[in-house]
């Protein structure tokens, strides 16, 4: 339960912290809630020199809507997310999210960013920001580069933010009228990781079929699945019980879940299929739809 | 009932507030780790990978390297002393630090010393050791099989795994009976390895005194005075003399059985403390804790009812295999190695019954009975309202009324079950009428046959069991030879206040309250004056601690008959301050009057004073009792729970709706407490049923070594608990009171099995072991080709 | 290893301390504060006995180094009490009987506290939802929501 040891650093700019992340390379993690990081350094499962913690750098908590994107800062906490208005009302798929992250203590040191950069599959909002079709801010020495979220998650523990980055800003296209969205996770109780949770956005056409859809799969692959060929078939479409179901059925076949003690393959693909059901029903209720 | 004494004495019944609390609340409990000593030194250990493997080597020279540790202590350095074994609870043998080979995973290994908490965690990992891995042997089955790896090689002539066979009542008769019956059902059932997990670890500080010899242990333990004794037996050639061993248990954290054996880590740092000279703390890590510590169940149950055609039960059978670990290190009476198992005739008059139960080793840690269990109660009680369910099924009876026609009448009580043991009071009946009646039965059914119509899936699970608590009369129970009486010491002081010392130890039950109310209702001294300790072995008298719900039974008498000893000499000093005869007097709770002149009275505090100042020549001075309780049987608590579930039919979520809990536990000394052990229990009943379960792989890897996959319930997944009462008091406790704090845990599981088999038994599903995970009812949904 | 100076307000007070980057917040409280009202219960971040509030926010003190809290203030079980007057929460859960072994208690009072100040009047599922990142073995959790609910009443009549 004690780390070994390693240096801390909190730096007061982000050019100062980035500076030791150039400084220190492979060496350095950034610390920003330190709810994934640290439980890991406890456990002596990951190691190393040093801690750069970016919890004193202003700036990089806000939530705000402007230009036509939500812009969430990376130090966001999930405690922030979830006690938001704005993300109540206008996406619900994401304070569903932050709602079933961990427990709700967690969630006062959490950030978004930290949730996003760590690359675990595990996490909850990878899945929601794919099915939103997000962007990811990464700040460099060279300053910062968008990197779109389908590119965004490279495979366990790895995203294409690099050593000398810091994740500083989340944007995610607000939605046009008739959206509505979902993300519903199956846990074991609460504060567990999901057996499989999935994450549906969708907007209606004014006739009635889906103009735009996004469907992610949480915790059922190496990294969070992005449902393409269920996404595809869905376009242009009535959201009829059907037509969700047979969504969900090509949206579990995108999956790769491993076994383990929340289930085996064959149930977390299964669970993913429901959930995914389940969340698109949602999203379409929600959009206005039935 | 009503209460005896007014709210200001607190007698018995009264839910008066806690006198423990003031400092919980306040953060000021005064649990092991808050604990410093001046020169204290921190112990942390080095633990096996490995679930079976030779020691090849063990490295520590980088681990001494390492800024603030002293010294490594392995197997080698305790065999000097010849502490390096020692024996179980159970008088099995068991290793506190290994010379040849480690027998589970996460076995201690060695111990390192240091001056801080965070060094010792550095040494831990410096410590190379080299293993030789062995071959694992974790399915019980396959440790019986003639080819299998004899494990305990340290055991001379040992030829097999095989610890013991028990059994207990008829053979011939309940075969025959069987062979007889209208109808027979048989169920296998697993109840799988479960851990405490209290929130509170394990741990200890031993402090070894150089200049007076004396060895005093800060330790976490239910059971303070039997450890000091087993501290003199094993350590009683390298100088400890029990007089100069002092084991003090201070706050605990939760205990639940998994605070009662003696696990290496005390005997460790005992022994590094007594090298050293300085005090060693040891705390164990959660991880540490659920890998190694007592665990409690695995049982392995094939349980079998005879009936008549119209469902009244005429036979048990029961064959258990029970692993324990890689020794018996069980915490059960000695003449008991399977428990209180045979309670498995349950509340049910079963005139033929025969139970067996083998127990073996495997490559895991040892244990058995902790986890709330009243020594095996849970798994005999799980057995029994398992498979009166499935006999229901096969019947097409109702279950409760196939309950109701089974129940011992009350007329027969007390009761000689075909098991041996004499309950010594109970009325089934009314428990499961007032059970029915508050969950709403008869609609619930209805409910039910209307949602069948439409798909949907819910079900309702009876249990009503049968509780057996308070070991025990001196005539059966002993612990390690030691009988298991329990204590109480009693003194009133001059101003009329009170301390009264015990031999138990709580560890929430809330004894400070519960126990001072007894004295309150046997004296009428206000229960605010009356001062209870427990758990300090100089002061406290002799007894055998908390566990298996025994302090009310047993030092809960203790304590009402020091108090009535007190009551006799107090009437001498009334009748002579009065200067009547004793015949005159007549007593009500805090003072004695003289008959037919009721204005002629002492309290028991002028009395209390006299003792002191005026007490009648010839007559000691003083107003004290002490008093070791052997009592004349067990007590039988017992209940009937009702659970209504509803399953989601695509994820196999299992959703406790609502759960009815009636419990008897004989006369209530506080209402309030009784109610938060119930819920505390329904909890710890719930939690082994739908999310608790310790398993491990084919190579001894533990798969829920932490609270990642050891899933303990939050206060959203415990449901809103409904507790409603019957009383009827035990005939033989001084006080009519029968205990009740693992009652529930008892009850609960077979309950919320009951309702998920009930839920899916229309499509043919007989029954589901516990831990019912979704995935387990999504499968029998699949099988059954209603899964969404 | 470099060691950090720090200075942390506890329950109203300053303190200033020494400590290795790797010193854990609860550590901190514990063993250098002597403030021992805030326990550990285990090594993954799930038991909560650890709770304590950090800038008003209950947060898990065990995943939390000491140098995050650096210039911040915390709140521990120890500074509910003022001057001699219990929190209505303390109150409560000694009038509902909300503990037996006292064991998670700081931990749900902290995170109880914080809640009371968010939501004056907590459902039964509020007040669920809030503890599920603290875990009990002894109650059943029904009496901590009585505690809970009786110190909301409390509060509500004393605004």
């Amino acid at each position: 339960m004690i780390p070994a040891s390693f240096d801390y650093h909190a730096p007061g700019t982000l050019p100062e912290a980035l500076a030791l992340l150039s400084k220190y390379g492979d060496d350095a993690k950034v610390l920003s809630g330190g709810q994934s990081l640290l439980p890991l350094l406890k456990l002596r499962l990951g190691q190393t020199g040093h801690l750069i913690d970016i919890g004193r750098i202003p700036g990089l908590e806000y939530i705000r809507e402007e230009g036509g994107l939500l812009r969430i800062g990376g130090r966001t906490r999930e405690s922030a997310l979830e006690g938001s208005e704005v993300i109540r009302s206008r996406y619900p798929i994401l304070h569903d999210t932050a709602k079933v992250i961990a427990d709700p203590l967690v969630r006062n040191m959490a950030t978004l960013g930290g949730n996003l950069a760590h690359g675990d599959p595990g996490n909850d909002h990878p899945a929601t920001m794919l099915a939103l079709g997000a962007q990811v801010v990464a700040t460099g020495p060279k300053g910062e580069r968008v990197i779109p979220i389908e590119q965004f998650f490279l495979g366990l523990f790895r995203t294409a933010l690099r050593p000398d980055e810091v994740l500083t800003e989340i944007r995610i296209p607000v939605p046009p009228a008739r959206s509505g969205g979902a993300y519903l996770k199956l846990e074991r109780k609460v504060g567990d990781y999901a057996t499989a949770a999935a994450a549906a956005q969708v907007t209606l056409g004014s006739g009635g079929a889906i103009e735009r859809v996004g469907l992610a799969l949480t915790n059922v692959g190496p990294t969070p699945v992005k449902a393409v060929d269920a996404e595809k078939f869905l376009v242009g479409k009535k959201p009829d019980a059907a037509t969700l179901g047979e969504a969900a059925q090509r949206a579990a076949k995108a999956a790769s879940p491993s076994a383990d003690r929340r289930g085996s393959v064959e149930y977390k693909r299964e669970m993913a299929r429901v959930l995914a059901t389940r969340a698109l029903k949602l999203a379409v209720e929600r959009a206005g739809g039935r | 009932m009503q209460p005896r004494t007014s709210p200001e004495v607190g007698g018995m019944g009264h839910s008066m507030k806690r006198k423990e609390d003031p400092r919980f609340i306040r953060g000021k409990g005064n649990y092991v780790d808050d604990i410093v000593l001046p020169g204290m030194l921190w112990m942390d250990i080095v633990r096996s990978p490995f679930a079976h493997a030779k020691i090849k080597s063990i490295n520590t020279e980088k681990a001494l390297k390492v800024p603030g540790v002293l010294a490594v202590i392995t197997g080698e350095t305790l065999a000097k002393y010849n502490l390096h074994w020692m024996p179980t609870l159970m008088s099995d043998t068991q290793m506190v630090l290994p010379t040849e080979k480690v027998m589970y995973q996460a076995q201690e290994v060695a111990a390192v010393i240091a001056t801080s908490r965070y060094a010792a965690a550095d040494g831990v990992d410096a410590v190379e050791v080299d293993y030789d891995p062995l071959p694992v042997v974790v399915d019980p089955f396959k440790a019986l099989e003639p080819n299998a790896p004899i494990l305990r090689t340290d055991k001379k002539d040992k030829k097999d795994n095989r610890i013991f066979h028990w059994e207990a009542g008829d053979r011939a008769a309940t075969d025959k009976a069987f062979a007889e019956a209208d109808v027979t059902v048989k169920q296998a059932l697993y109840i799988p390895r479960i851990h405490v997990a209290s929130i509170e670890t394990c741990g200890c500080i031993a402090d070894f005194d150089r200049v007076n010899g004396k060895l005093t242990v800060y330790m976490t333990t239910q059971a303070p005075h039997a450890i000091r004794t087993v501290f003199a037996l094993v350590a009683g050639h390298v100088g400890l003399s029990e007089e100069r061993i002092r084991i003090v248990s201070p706050d605990i954290g939760g205990g639940f059985g998994g605070k009662v054996p003696v696990y290496p880590g005390y005997v460790i740092a005992t022994a590094a403390s007594v090298v050293i000279g300085k005090p060693v703390k040891w705390i164990e890590d959660r991880m540490e804790n659920l890998q190694a510590d007592s665990f409690a169940r695995d049982y392995h149950i094939t349980a079998e009812l005879a009936a008549r055609k119209d469902g009244t039960i005429t036979a048990l059978r029961m064959k258990t295999l029970a692993d324990h670990g890689y020794t018996d290190a069980a915490a059960n009476p000695s003449k008991f190695p399977a428990g209180l198992f045979s309670i498995c005739t349950g509340s049910y008059d079963v005139s033929k019954a025969f139970v067996e139960v083998d127990g073996v080793y495997t490559n895991k840690p040892p244990g058995g009975v902790a986890y709330r269990c009243s020594f095996r109660v849970t798994e005999a009680i799980h057995a029994i309202e398992r498979i009166t369910d499935v006999l229901a099924q096969e019947l097409k009876m109702d279950p409760a009324e196939l309950r109701m026609k089974n129940f011992i009448p009350k007329e027969k009580f007390p009761y000689k079950s075909a098991l041996g043991w004499e309950y010594d009071s109970g009325d089934y009946e009314p428990a499961l009428r007032l059970a029915m009646d508050k969950i709403g039965y008869a609609a619930l059914r209805k409910e039910q046959a209307e949602k069948r119509a439409r798909g949907e899936l819910m079900g309702i699970g009876i249990s009503s069991f049968t509780e057996i608590l308070g070991a025990g009369p001196s005539k059966h129970f002993d612990i390690l030879g030691i009988k298991m009486f329990d204590s109480c010491e009693l003194r009133i002081h001059p101003t009329g206040k009170a301390i009264a010392r015990f031999g138990t130890k709580s560890q929430g039950q809330g004894h400070e309250t519960t126990y001072a109310q007894i004295i309150a209702e046997e004296l009428g001294i206000p229960a605010s004056v009356v001062q209870v300790e427990e758990g300090d072995t100089d002061t406290a008298p002799y007894g055998l601690g908390t566990y298996a719900s025994r302090s009310t039974p047993t030092a809960g008498a203790a304590g009402a008959m020091a108090a009535r000893k007190i009551r006799e000499k107090a009437k001498k000093i009334a009748a002579y301050l009065l200067e009547v005869s004793e015949d005159d007097l007549v007593w009500e709770p805090g003072k004695f009057s003289v008959k037919g002149a009721p204005s002629r009275s002492k309290t028991i505090q002028e009395i209390a004073f006299a003792a002191y100042t005026n007490h009648p020549p010839g007559m000691e001075a003083g107003l004290e009792a002490v008093n070791y309780y052997d009592p004349p049987n067990l007590t039988f608590p017992f209940g009937s729970y009702i659970c209504v579930v509803d399953i989601d039919r695509g994820t196999g979520m299992v959703k406790i709706r609502r759960f009815v809990a009636v419990d008897d536990c004989g006369n209530i000394i506080n209402p309030m407490i009784v109610d938060g052990q119930i819920h505390g229990g329904l909890t710890m009943g719930m939690a082994p049923a739908l999310l608790e379960e310790i398993s491990y792989d084919e190579n001894g890897n533990n798969q829920a070594g932490s609270f990642m996959d050891y899933l303990v319930p939050t206060a959203v997944e415990s449901p809103s608990w409904e507790t409603f009462k019957t009383v009827t008091p035990c005939p033989h406790h001084p006080l009519g009171a029968k205990g009740v704090g693992e009652s529930a845990t008892v009850g609960a599981p077979p309950a919320i099995v009951n309702a998920v088999v009930d839920a899916l038994s229309h499509l043919g599903v007989k029954h589901v072991d516990i831990p019912i995970t979704p995935e387990k009812v999504w499968r029998l949904l699949k099988e059954k080709g209603v899964a969404e | 290893m470099a060691m950090h100076d720090i200075q942390v307000t506890v329950n109203g007070a300053p303190y200033d301390a020494q400590v290795e980057s790797r010193l854990l917040l609860v550590h901190l409280l514990r063993d250098q504060l002597r403030l021992t009202g805030t326990h550990i219960g285990c090594d993954t971040t799930h038991c909560g006995a650890c709770t304590v509030l950090l800038d008003g926010q209950p947060v898990k003190s065990c995943t939390v180094l000491a140098v995050q809290a650096n210039g911040r203030q915390i709140s521990t079980v120890e500074g509910l009490e003022k001057e001699g007057k219990l929190h209505p929460l303390q109150e409560g859960f000694w009038e509902k009987h909300g503990l037996q072994c006292g064991y998670c208690t700081p931990g749900m009072l902290m995170t109880t506290c914080a809640l009371l100040e968010k939501n004056k009047n907590p459902s039964e599922a509020d007040i669920r939802e809030a503890i599920s990142g603290n875990l009990c073995r002894c109650t059943g959790y029904n009496n901590i929501v009585k505690a809970v609910q009786f110190a909301a009443e409390r509060l509500r009549k004393e605004a």
